[in-house]
């Protein structure tokens, strides 16, 4: 008996020392890590992706409280079980002791202009007959959300259009052209319009700067004036261009036949403010693949709309890359300039080992911290400075010391700055002695052998750690929201009236938008599907911007391979 | 122990200097050959720790001189005296002269990197830089502000010519230097060191980290390159420095012991310690 015992314990202890527990327990770490990842990964791709494909219109019968019929049409969202008690709580029927769950159906019945909600629960026990109208047809548009119904007339001017043979291919192409007007005028009201208060806003700021100066001789202001004019001028053009396009986009309108609280109703719908109008029900698959990339395409490249709820995302992708960019091109001389001075020109003693553990200390630090810290010295310090000293034109009005994408990729860079100082003085040390002397000794100076081969070695070490920061730089919220971060920002920070870039302008940032449409929009359910994609969209972002800087170093590393041993 | 060690060294000291005072030194090298280098009373310190006791010798012009001794004996230290690349070193101090070509190279007027390039050096592992092979041997050029490709072009090739490479690389100039073999890498560096023409070569053990087939490459190499430059080589092969050399340094715990023409000192040493260490005694 104990000598079995004994052997079992031998052939345990074996087991343990061939090491084997410990690639099991490493193989477990991996593989929870990965499933993390691709779970993460899948739940909000397919959360957020689901929401752009076009979903067939169910009409719904069901029996309502009081035991009459009713019928409502929309998308099928959800299904759910919720217990009995909550069932006879919300609704304040009662129900038989045995059903102890109810199923209910999640409606997507939008309309919200003529019934307040876009949703209705529909318990199945209810639901009488499901079947899906060949004609239903669902409309986006630009105000009040998704409508759902039937395509009954067209009118043009208020008259009634002749019924064509078909009705939906004239509706279609009458969408077509109103969609192109509209187009036309967002370019006018947008560039043109813009462009044009932009020069006058500039015309102000000098005839203000010249008047402060005392310096506002009556030439100086009748050429202003003049300037002043002829943009009125141009204005007024493209005042009248904007007038005669409204006038044409208000002429057609489209009769839809809706069911509102169970019963059928004509509304009139102008064709002004259709985004799109699909029937689903009648479309095959290849045609719903279409229509899916073309919703895709439209959420990357438009402007959002409806308190961001609905639209794209583009100011917020564009906010977010050019922030990081910004962050980047800042963080990365000052970190290297710091690290060559740690590592390769101060004397090594307790101050620098002082001041190197303060600098690992500084990552430690939480990024609200660096928000106020940046909302603090560079918005109302520094910011406020600079408009005393060259913006005083503009005032009371701030320039610069008010919250913009610079100050917020400056504190970006505050944050991140200890990550590249740490990468890159670990690869100066690694950076062996016999280079240095190597190039010291063919009569290069110093900063010439920094220049010309330390730096171009240590390069691949200074792109890690440029990676380290794009990482925690692009997916960190809540600084910003103190030093620039909009929920809505009227302009990009780029644009085409000259300087191009505005580094004091306000951004959307892709961070900020999942928080802004999750929690803080007026419509929740509507914006859940939004708040995936936009989710799975700033992680694609981030990891788009990391593939970037670590090919970039891959390539560096591969040049400098062969010094590593 | 320590008391003892201490009492070897100012012994030594003393000796060193009766010994190798410049009188003394008068005479190693003939008449009809011209000085390059003087040291004068070269004492060099590692913070509290002396490294060099009043080392004295002159290196004839176009010759090889080599320095033996065991190691730590202070000839690598001595060798990087010559460059000035101690100075990077914290910590150390040196009293003394070098002069080269009468000029005193430790005068504070005298500019580092000039002197660097007067004074070539090729260390004892290779230490090519992550760049293409021309670029290597570019590098010292370019430092002087040389641009012009057919300049570059024509120098480049002259260097790997004459560091006995040329055959080899000739058709791979672009390819990295790293991915070339020990010895191909070692007399690259010599190629990259004679690129710019410098008037005198330090050679730190330059062929201890490589095969014999290379060690005799890069021995045929230095024989060759005597013809026009001034050589000093530190190694620790005694056979080497016999094959190689015109001048022979015995250098031990930081003196210099013996100074002369390789064939008199390996013949018939002075020093019971030179002729100790030359027979295999010790070190």
């Amino acid at each position: 008996m104990s000598s079995t015992g004994h052997k079992k314990e031998s052939s345990f202890s074996l087991w343990w020392k061939s090491g084997n527990p410990m690639v099991w327990v490493n193989a477990g770490a991996v593989s929870i890590c990965l499933i993390m990842v691709f779970g993460l990964l899948g739940l909000i791709a397919a959360r957020g992706g689901g929401h752009f494909w076009p979903k067939d219109i169910l009409s719904v019968e069901y029996k309502t409280a009081d035991g009459s019929v009713s019928r409502v049409i929309g998308e099928w969202i959800d299904t759910d079980v919720i217990s009995r008690v909550r069932y006879e709580e919300s609704t304040g029927e009662t129900l038989p002791e045995e059903a102890l769950q109810v199923e209910r159906w999640m409606i997507k019945v939008g309309n919200r202009d003529q019934t307040g909600a876009d949703f209705q629960w529909i318990p199945r026990f209810k639901v009488l007959k499901v079947d899906e109208p060949v004609h239903a047809v669902a409309v986006e548009r630009t105000e009040w959300g998704t409508l759902f119904g039937e395509l009954k007339s067209l009118s043009e001017n208020g008259a009634t259009v002749k019924t064509p043979e078909d009705l939906w291919a004239e509706f279609e192409a009458r969408l077509d052209r109103t969609i192109g007007l509209r187009d036309a005028i967002h370019r006018l009201e947008k560039k043109d319009i813009g462009r044009v208060n932009y020069q006058l806003e500039k015309l102000r700021l000098k005839r203000r700067g010249l008047e402060l100066d005392k310096q506002a001789s009556p030439e100086n202001l009748k050429e202003i004036a003049e300037k002043e004019a002829e943009q009125q001028q141009i204005y007024k053009v493209i005042q009248d261009k904007l007038a005669a396009l409204y006038n044409q986009i208000e002429r057609d309108s489209a009769q839809f036949e809706i069911v509102n609280a169970g019963k059928l109703k004509t509304v009139e719908i102008p064709l002004s403010v259709i985004v799109n109008a699909i029937k689903p029900n009648i479309m095959g698959v290849g045609e719903k693949l279409l229509e899916y990339f073309v919703n895709l395409y439209h959420f990357f490249v438009d402007d959002p709309r409806e308190a961001n709820t609905e639209g794209g995302i583009f100011p917020a992708i564009f906010g977010t890359i050019m922030m990081v960019l910004l962050m980047t091109v800042m963080v990365t001389p000052f970190g290297v300039i710091a690290a060559v001075y740690l590592r390769e020109y101060a004397t090594q003693g307790p101050m620098i080992r002082m001041i190197r553990i303060a600098v690992n200390n500084l990552a430690g630090v939480p990024s609200i911290v660096y928000g106020v810290f940046g909302l603090g010295f560079f918005v109302y310090f520094l910011g406020g400075n600079i408009d005393d000293l060259f913006f005083s034109a503009a005032k009371p009005a701030p320039t610069l010391g008010t919250p913009g994408i610079m100050w917020a990729a400056l504190t970006l860079a505050i944050m991140t700055v200890p990550v590249v100082i740490v990468s890159t003085e670990e690869g100066l040390t690694r950076i062996p002695r016999s280079i240095r002397e190597g190039s010291l000794a063919l009569g290069a100076t110093r900063f010439e052998t920094l220049r010309k081969v330390i730096l171009p070695m240590a390069s691949p070490s200074i792109m890690t750690g440029v990676i380290l920061a794009i990482a925690r730089a692009a997916g960190e919220v809540a600084p910003l929201m103190l030093v620039g971060v909009v929920k809505l920002a009227p302009d990009l920070p780029m644009d085409g009236n000259f300087p191009f870039i505005h580094l004091e302008r306000k951004f959307m940032h892709l961070g900020f938008h999942i928080y802004d449409v999750g929690f803080q929009s007026p419509n929740v359910e509507v914006a859940r599907p939004l708040v995936y994609a936009t989710s799975f969209l700033l992680v694609l972002v981030i990891i788009f911007l990391n593939l970037a800087v670590i090919l970039m170093r891959n390539r560096l590393r591969e040049r400098y391979r062969s010094m590593e041993n | 122990m320590n008391q003892k060690a201490t009492d070897k060294i100012s012994s030594d000291v003393s000796r060193t200097e009766e010994q190798s005072s410049p009188s003394a030194i008068h005479g190693v090298i003939p008449e009809n050959e011209n000085v390059k280098i003087e040291v004068r009373d070269l004492n060099l310190f590692y913070g509290e720790k002396q490294a060099l006791h009043g080392v004295n010798m002159d290196v004839s012009e176009k010759k090889v001189t080599a320095f033996i001794g065991p190691s730590g004996c202070g000839k690598s230290t001595l060798l990087r005296c010559f460059n000035r690349m101690n100075d990077l070193v914290d910590g150390v101090k040196l009293d003394g002269s070098i002069c080269l070509s009468g000029q005193d190279i430790f005068a504070p007027t005298v500019d580092v990197a000039e002197l660097r390039r007067q004074v070539g050096m090729v260390f004892q592992k290779p230490n090519p830089f992550p760049k293409s092979i021309y670029e290597n041997v570019a590098y010292g050029l370019r430092l002087q502000g040389v641009n012009k490709k057919y300049i570059l072009d024509e120098r480049v090739e002259w260097a790997l010519k004459s560091a006995a490479i040329w055959d080899e690389v000739k058709d791979r100039l672009d390819d990295n230097a790293m991915g070339l073999s020990g010895g191909q890498q070692q007399r690259l560096v010599i190629a990259r060191a004679i690129a710019i023409k410098p008037e005198v070569l330090l050679l730190d053990e330059p062929a201890s980290a490589l095969d014999p087939i290379s060690t005799l490459k890069i021995e045929e190499l230095i024989y060759e390159l005597k013809s026009d430059y001034t050589i000093l080589i530190v190694t620790h092969n005694m056979q080497q420095a016999a094959r190689v050399s015109d001048y022979t340094a015995f250098m031990y715990m930081g003196d210099l012991v013996e100074f002369g023409s390789t064939d008199r000192l390996f013949t018939n040493p002075t020093e019971k310690q030179t002729e100790d260490y030359i027979t295999g005694r010790y070190g």
